[in-house]
């Protein structure tokens, strides 16, 4: 049995035209979709071993000879489906700026400095309860060309497999209470303001390891599988 | 306990390529390819290429394709699909990043037949997500493989307007022996690919 996904649950998402992120203007599609049932090539997914994920992928401040500058932090959380269940053994991968604003990908040509011990891409796989843990630096905000004097708010890319390729996710985790929120049209491009608010994490007082590093949690919640079974032939 | 929604999609950005496509350019490793042929993988051996374009017809240079496929005899290698063979090492999922001219590339075997929810045989197809800059969610489409007369039958091809079709169809060309399939994906404009609300 496998069990099929609710289409209600996109309308979380941002529009995929949405003028004020430009780039969306021209790779945005002007036809409808089309509907269609979920079939089994739908409702499975890509399955991992543990050989995806090495040891130490999820401390993105010891990939290098010396440490990164910056604010080291601990992110952690669950991946859940909408069931509030955790998502075992999923893969989770996380790619950002450094503390300065700067990714490493050639192409970002930000006057601030890279940093030699800091690449910025990380992976884990989560737990039995579906529990992942990164450490990290705190990435800083980056001018973009959007409009004038855009900024994006610090956020760290999240990529999520989940069961089924139509659980596939990949977004972005912000910092609570940050001041470019309201100037933002890509956090802006989700239209509720209680799902906008589900891609920002929260400090993890709890969780902060005295004289080492603050602590932030960011869930992430998947499709499925609240839904109604499907039989398979 | 229900939570109160799912985590809204975000775009991948322009500049995942150190995380999620390295392909040797940066000091990552990279967790997928575009290459899924294993050496115990049984089937016929496909390429499938094209590339990608905006809706100014300009190639898109920053995207990311994944392409998720059931093996010869039709099976995922997901325990979800109880028909599933436990001996391949093939595991149906690729990832490629686009080169600078919106081109991209995945070679493969061609997919088995999958039955769909009634049962009924599907015509052996490849599912793709499209993520890329400037798209907020990203987009799911279908390849099917042209010459392959169960197209006909399809019960998903059955529903987009026959103007369409094309657009999901990766040719052959004639001249070519060895199986290369070409598709291009249009994100947008008169020739713009069909993707499904799934």
């Amino acid at each position: 049995m496998t069990l099929t996904y609710p289409i209600a649950s996109n309308a979380a998402h941002p529009a995929r035209l949405s003028p004020g992120y430009r780039s969306t203007l021209k790779r945005s599609p002007q036809k409808p979709l089309i509907i269609m049932r979920q079939t089994l090539s739908e409702l499975t997914g890509p399955v991992y071993g543990h050989e995806t994920v090495r040891e130490n992928d999820h401390d993105l401040t010891t990939q290098h000879a010396g440490e990164p500058l910056g604010e080291r932090i601990i992110v952690h959380g669950h991946v859940l489906d909408e069931d509030g269940r955790g998502v075992p053994n999923t893969l989770v991968e996380l790619w950002q700026a450094n503390a300065c604003g700067r990714y490493i990908h050639v192409v970002d040509q930000h006057p601030a400095p890279l940093d030699p011990n800091f690449t910025g891409a990380g992976r884990a796989q989560t737990d039995s309860a579906g529990y992942y843990k990164f450490i990290t630096i705190k990435p800083g905000a980056y001018p973009w060309g959007n409009h004038h004097n855009a900024w994006r708010p610090a956020h760290i890319h999240f990529s999520v497999f989940g069961h089924a390729f139509i659980s596939r996710l990949v977004t972005q985790m912000y910092f609570p209470g940050d001041p470019l929120f309201e100037f933002d049209p890509i956090f802006n491009s989700v239209p509720d303001e209680k799902a906008r608010m589900r891609m920002v994490s929260s400090f993890d007082m709890e969780n902060t390891q005295p004289e080492w590093a603050l602590c932030y949690r960011f869930n992430i919640v998947l499709r499925g599988r609240n839904a109604t079974p499907l039989e398979t032939k | 306990m229900p939570t109160k929604g799912i985590t809204p999609s975000q775009t991948v950005g322009p500049f995942f390529a150190y995380g999620l496509t390295s392909n040797g350019k940066y000091d990552w490793n990279d967790a997928f390819t575009n290459n899924l042929v294993t050496p115990d993988t049984s089937g016929e051996r496909i390429r499938i290429e094209g590339r990608v374009f905006d809706g100014d017809g300009a190639p898109v240079p920053d995207c990311m394709l994944e392409i998720w496929q059931a093996d010869a005899q039709g099976r995922f290698s997901d325990p979800q699909d109880q028909r599933a063979l436990p001996n391949s090492s093939f595991k149906g999922f690729g990832r490629c990043g686009t080169d600078a001219n919106g081109g991209y590339a995945f070679d493969t075997i061609k997919p088995g037949v999958v039955p769909d929810p009634d049962g009924k045989p599907q015509a052996p197809h490849i599912l793709l997500a499209i993520f890329a800059r400037g798209m907020l969610l990203h987009l799911y489409t279908r390849i099917y493989l042209g010459g392959e007369a169960a197209n006909a039958a399809d019960p998903v091809l059955a529903l987009v307007p026959v103007d369409r079709r094309a657009t999901l169809i990766a040719e052959r060309p004639h001249c070519n022996g060895s199986a290369v399939y070409r598709l291009d994906i249009h994100l947008q404009g008169d020739d713009e690919t069909v993707f499904f609300d799934v």
